[in-house]
């Protein structure tokens, strides 16, 4: 087994969902300039309603068909996550809309911790673990060895990621979407509902959390009520790295660290005699961004920071 | 030419910023068909005026009644939707769009397509977007940067800028376009080119609202023109009259009447 192929196919794995999450904070970013610390927590939500909609269907549908049963899944995972992100805009960032920049930003993380603390009560403090709906096939790819799960995570990030480059880019959503984000102000006197599509933009971020929190869940096998902090927060580094509120920049931010974590994580225990091992691999999310900030402060893809009236 | 239909109405119309008034009891009648001016001193309010006609601001009180409804207190997408739109006195368009999409957001809240169909690109969809391109080279084609569709909107000259702010305020399908400065940096061919266009767009049934330093423009475009001072009409009246007018002389030379 090539171990350098493995590792880059686990990174583009991990990637894949990096970029997922990532899109929803430059996306929110971009529009408001507000770094939405909860993104990660409504990951968590997503992973763990979709478990709790799966358990349900197995024991009151056990001859349910696999597919049918995470379709339904996603479905109420991408609702619920979608609900929440419109009520969180609604009810704790829209009030501060105007307010000095710090409000909104201990907001959200006063969410974040309230996010965990409602998952907790609801799923309990323990680790859950998924049920394996399809039995697991593994595929021989350039001497690496990939599962039938990580090929469907990175053909579902890659539709979901093209798709939403297709809707910024090419729709009227889209445009009224970037016209909002270079002015508020001008893009109501054109007669776009801002509010609206501020509670779009959150809608669309959460509803790809949704799923990025599915595909974690089906990869890793495990969720819990935690899991979206780490998420979330390395997810966020993501989209730094690519430049925060550029939706290339965050798909390419969010590639790029998985594939660093996991290159990094697979040789971590060789390049230091064993001294440090793969558990470390959280580190390197953090000094590639100190890194990259120290050098390209906009981030890979970023542009100067657009003026702010 | 002048249809003496009103289509905007300001009765009273006061608006305070802290202890500065920046509005006095302004009122003023737009009729439909019309080329209004409004001029005045730097500060005299014009622009906070636009802005309270435009929904930016709320007016402390006053009536505003536009196309016989009243439009106090709508957001400004509302106002928008209504049928006034509006340039800006420095050049707001979206930057890093191309010069179409800027057109084609203008004709945002003219079109039906809502964020299901955009994002599941259904059919109707599709076939609005399609009329929605249509229609924006013509306005591009209109106001005569066709040609420059496909550019960056920072990329365009000056004169270009402000031709596709209007071309994306004309997108909106306003009754009443409301004009700050539009010839403000221009030099004197770009401002005759700008005159003609404003004519015809009168001629094609849109009333104008028009705020400029160019008094030259003023008076030879202009049906009736208002002058603020201080945030107060100090006169309203076909222009040969109102540059003869003592109050506009002594606010505009700020001493005594010679």
């Amino acid at each position: 087994m090539d171990i350098f192929a493995q590792q880059i196919l686990n990174g583009l794995v991990l990637g894949s969902v990096y970029a997922l999450v990532a899109l929803g904070y430059t996306m929110v970013y971009g529009i408001l300039g507000l770094i939405n610390f909860a993104h990660g927590e409504v990951v968590m939500i997503g992973a763990m309603t979709a478990l709790a909609v799966v358990s349900t269907l197995l024991s009151v549908f056990p001859e349910m068909h696999p597919f049918l049963t995470i379709l339904l899944a996603g479905l109420a995972a991408i609702l619920v996550c979608m609900s929440l992100a419109f009520f969180i805009e609604r009810l704790a960032y829209r009030p501060l809309r105007n307010a000095p920049r710090l409000a909104p930003l201990i907001t959200a993380i006063g969410i974040s911790i309230l996010l965990q603390n409602i998952a907790m009560i609801i799923w309990g403090r323990k680790y859950k673990t998924v049920p394996q709906l399809f039995p697991t096939e593994t595929f021989e790819l350039f001497g690496a060895s990939i599962t039938s799960v990580q090929i469907f995570i990175i053909l579902i990030s890659a539709v979901l990621m093209s798709g939403l480059l297709v809707i910024v880019h090419f729709t009227k959503l889209g445009r009224a979407m970037r016209a909002t984000s270079e002015s508020q102000r001008v893009a109501g006197l054109m007669g776009i509902n801002v509010n609206k599509i501020i509670s779009v933009t959150f809608m669309i971020g959460a509803g790809l959390a949704a799923v990025a929190g599915i595909l974690i869940a089906g990869n890793y096998s495990v969720v819990h009520y935690s899991m979206g902090f780490m998420l979330g927060l390395k997810a966020f580094t993501a989209a730094v790295l690519g430049g925060i509120g550029n939706l290339g920049g965050a798909v390419l931010g969010g590639l790029l660290l998985g594939l660093i974590e996991s290159i990094g994580a697979g040789y971590i225990g060789d390049l230091t005699g064993g001294f440090l091992g793969s558990h470390y691999q959280d580190v390197f999310a953090f000094v590639v961004l100190i890194v990259v900030l120290v050098f390209r402060p906009t981030g890979l893809m970023g542009e100067r920071v657009s003026e702010r009236a | 030419m002048i249809l003496h239909m009103p289509l905007l109405e300001l009765t009273k119309i006061n608006k305070n910023f802290g202890g500065v008034q920046a509005l006095n009891d302004v009122s003023l009648t737009i009729n439909e068909g019309e080329i209004y001016g409004l001029i005045g001193p730097n500060g005299a309010g014009k622009t906070t005026l636009f802005n309270v006609i435009t929904g930016v601001y709320l007016p402390n009180n006053g009536r505003i009644k536009f196309d016989a409804r009243s439009i106090v207190g709508r957001k400004p997408h509302q106002v928008a939707t209504a049928g006034i739109a509006r340039t800006f006195q420095n050049i707001r368009l979206f930057q890093n769009m191309t010069v179409m999409e800027n057109v084609m957001v203008g004709m945002h809240a003219k079109t039906s397509t809502g964020s299901f169909g955009a994002i599941f690109n259904t059919k109707s969809a599709r076939h609005e977007e399609k009329m929605i391109r249509t229609q924006s080279m013509r306005w591009l084609d209109y106001v005569g940067i066709l040609t420059e569709a496909d550019n960056l909107a920072r990329n365009l000259s000056y004169g270009d800028q402000r031709r596709l702010e209007i071309a994306r305020a004309l997108a909106t399908r306003p009754k009443l376009l409301a004009l700050d400065e539009p010839a403000a940096g221009m030099n004197a061919i770009e401002t005759e080119e700008l005159k003609g266009l404003i004519q015809t767009i009168r001629t094609d049934g849109v009333s104008i609202l028009l705020i400029e330093h160019d008094v030259k423009l003023i008076m030879n475009l202009c049906d009736r023109v208002a002058v603020l001072d201080y945030g107060q009409k100090i006169a309203e009246d076909v222009p040969q009259l109102v540059r003869k007018d003592p109050n506009v002389i002594q606010a505009y030379i700020g001493g005594e009447l010679p």
